[in-house]
């Protein structure tokens, strides 16, 4: 139950008091460094996600320099199993000299890559503390997004289907509790396979979506960070005209619940 | 001494920064973490890499 | 009278000042209607004049979405007065300090003996009622009353005078889980001229009792108008708003609404009211209330005439009250002191849980596990 109070002309997307026009967050995995450049220019995407990985002096090039210098640099913590770890690569991402972003992912499950809630919002908590600007990948759990916000988040990340899977929306009726009962900038992250989708939970008044594999695996990277680029704008802009949703209810006038009424 | 797992001998001690030139390291890309501290880059000219370091040399990779 | 650091008065007031139900059209009311979710919009048109003409429309989505939370259920519980000492001089209240009325309070013995009394009707959910009189009705005196309650009932619910947190946490300690304070009106003019003298003059202190009860761990918090008082459109507005808030920052307790409205009392100078409120808007401020918060419980008590409480429970009330006396004591002895309100439905329980059976619904004598 949001006050819809979007200021259509001024609307930006708001992370810490760091202000994005862009709501499309670029993950850049699975793809080849020279593509990219090219995805990042035509999604325009201003937040990228980046690994943290053991240096190899043998490769002539890194990542960074693919990525233009205004984009907001995202590391993420993946390969972190419990909050300790996460917070050691937190850490060591913020000395690399990237800015105070980061994106909690704490995963102890191999099959599915589904994140550990309570790992996550410890993991949180500490980084909040140490002035990260902290984006939480979660499971949408209503009860864990709270605390996620009473440890300090910056945004709530839940996911829609598993990493990879570009299962779509699955959890969306979840994410719209969030959406609904979270102050914070609500960034749906993981599963979502199609423009489609990115446009759908953007109508339901997700702050930004994350997409990754959707894009990497595309025949067409390029025009297809675009058509993601347009749908995410498309999805913004439903929302802030004002969608009403469908009522599945049917009333009866003619059988009168008001007859008793007196006076 | 261990860098990035795998072991190395150092048939002296080296000062951090000379290690890095050696090996080829672009310096304006990586992070270091050494015996579980991170290395602020200040110092890189200062710490003296020993035998029994344990070493993580780490920059960011494209990653979801 | 401690202060708490919140800023919801100023949210509800300001939200308040902004309601102008008069601008709201039948465009607006249909709508609405066709809306899942309402939000506070939506909810200015429901209580807004416009809204009447759709009333049994706004009544079948009522009583949807009662079923869809509550099904078929229908809590009992019953009230008993321990005290009508008081020392407020509330315009409106049969207990006003300066009314000529006969004063009551029971001993710790009549009160057990109460309890037994109403306990033996298969009620197991008690409202305990006092006057504001720190003298004549101590909050050790209360904390008394919630412990004997404890031997005989599951859920304890006091209807007493605003307290500190720290006394909201004893009695919480004693046995009782959840607290009724309604604000009478939310017009701050208003209530000092209803309210002319006594600890309940202090609007703010009232207006916060909700959340120091909730920072206390009391399990859930009632909140009502007196409907007649004021501009009933406002103040239910107002209610809803404030009970909103509360949910969304304590959102593990539960809320609930209550309904009273001004009927006669001892003493009553008998004036034509010009906030009077009639069935229809009573009933239009239940539904209001229902589709706004639908996982709320709305209580529905005897001030009200049988043929009016047998209607709206399970369209959108959720909670009756049976076996009622609001007189000091008098189930089992005698009354000690007189009633605070006359009754307009003097039903035994058998006779309301027959009642609810026959309307197809479901009594519930205990909904509440004390942990």
């Amino acid at each position: 139950m949001k006050q819809k109070k979007e200021n259509i002309a001024d609307d930006k997307l708001v992370i810490a008091g760091h202000e994005f026009n862009s709501r499309f967050i670029l993950g850049s995995g699975k793809f080849s460094l020279d593509l990219i450049k090219a995805a990042i220019e035509t999604a325009g995407a201003e937040i990228i996600t980046l690994a943290l990985r053991r240096a190899n002096t043998k490769t002539e090039y890194n990542i960074l320099d693919f990525i233009p210098k205004n984009v907001t640099l995202l590391p993420n913590t993946s390969g972190a199993r419990t909050a300790e770890e996460a917070v050691r690569i937190a850490r060591l991402s913020r000395e690399l000299g990237c800015g105070d972003f980061v994106k909690i992912e704490v995963i102890n499950d191999s099959k599915y890559l589904l994140p550990n809630n309570y790992e996550t919002v410890k993991a949180t908590e500490i980084l909040a503390k140490e002035g990260f600007v902290v984006m939480p990948y979660m499971y949408p759990d209503i009860n864990i997004a709270r605390d996620l916000v009473n440890a300090g988040a910056a945004t709530i990340m839940p996911l829609a289907a598993p990493i990879g899977s570009n299962l779509g929306l699955l959890t969306k009726h979840f994410i719209k509790i969030i959406i609904d009962e979270i102050k914070l900038p609500v960034i749906v992250d993981a599963g979502i396979g199609s423009p489609a989708q990115a446009c759908e939970i953007m109508q339901e008044g997700a702050a930004a979506v994350m997409i990754n594999t959707a894009i990497a695996t595309a025949n067409d990277i390029k025009e297809m960070a675009e058509a993601f680029k347009l749908a995410i704008q498309a999805g913004r802009k439903a929302y802030l005209a004002g969608l009403g949703r469908v009522l599945n209810f049917k009333a009866e006038a003619s059988s009168p619940l008001i007859d008793f009424l007196e006076d | 001494m261990k860098v990035n797992g795998k072991n190395i001998t150092l048939t002296k001690s080296i000062i951090l920064n000379d290690f890095l030139k050696k090996n080829d390291y672009n310096i304006n890309r990586i992070v270091i973490e050494l015996n579980g501290e991170i290395i602020s880059k200040d110092k890189y000219n200062t710490v003296n890499l020993k035998d029994t370091d344990v070493m993580e040399v780490l920059s960011f990779v494209g990653g979801g | 009278m401690e202060q708490i650091n919140s800023d919801m008065l100023e949210q509800v007031l300001s939200l308040a000042n902004n309601y102008d139900y008069n601008i709201y059209t039948k465009d607006d009311v249909q709508k609405m209607l066709n809306k899942q979710d309402l939000d506070i919009e939506d909810l200015k048109v429901l209580l807004s004049p416009a809204a009447t003409e759709f009333l049994n429309l706004i009544a079948h989505k009522a009583q949807y979405e009662t079923r869809k939370h509550f099904g078929s259920s229908i809590s009992l519980f019953t009230p008993l007065y321990i005290s009508n000492y008081c020392e407020n001089q509330c315009t409106y209240c049969g207990y006003n300090c300066k009314n000529k009325i006969h004063r009551g309070k029971l001993t710790e013995e009549e009160i057990e003996k109460e309890f037994k009394t109403i306990s033996q009707t298969g009620l197991e959910d008690i409202l305990i009622l006092t006057g504001e009189s720190r003298t004549a009705s101590s909050v050790e005196y209360i904390g008394n009353a919630v412990k004997l309650a404890k031997k005989y009932f599951s859920s304890i619910s006091i209807e007493i005078y605003p307290l500190n947190t720290d006394e909201y946490k004893y009695l919480n300690e004693c046995g009782a889980d959840f607290v009724c304070v309604y604000q009478e009106t939310y017009n701050k003019q208003r209530y000092k001229q209803l309210h002319l003298a006594g600890p309940k003059s202090v609007f703010e202190y009232r207006f916060y009792a909700q959340e120091r009860a909730a920072l206390a761990g009391m399990r859930g918090v009632s909140l009502g108008i007196l409907f007649g008082l004021d501009d009933f459109r406002k103040d239910a507005f107002s209610t809803a708003v404030h009970a909103y808030l509360l949910q969304q920052k304590y959102p593990d307790i539960k809320i609930g609404f209550s309904v009273p409205r001004l009927r006669p009392y001892i003493n009553e100078h008998k004036e034509q009211n010009p906030y009077y409120v009639n069935e229809k808007q009573l009933f239009q401020a239940l539904c209001a209330y229902r589709l706004f918060m639908p996982f709320s419980d709305i209580t529905i008590s005897t001030r009200e005439r049988a043929g009016f409480r047998d209607n709206v429970i399970g369209v959108c009330a959720t909670k009756i009250s049976a076996g009622v006396k609001t007189s000091v004591g008098g189930h089992q002895d005698e009354a000690k002191g007189d009633e605070q309100f006359e009754i307009s439905d003097s039903r035994s329980v058998a006779e309301i849980v027959d009642t609810i059976k026959h309307k197809g619904l479901y009594p519930v004598f205990s909904n509440h596990i004390r942990l």
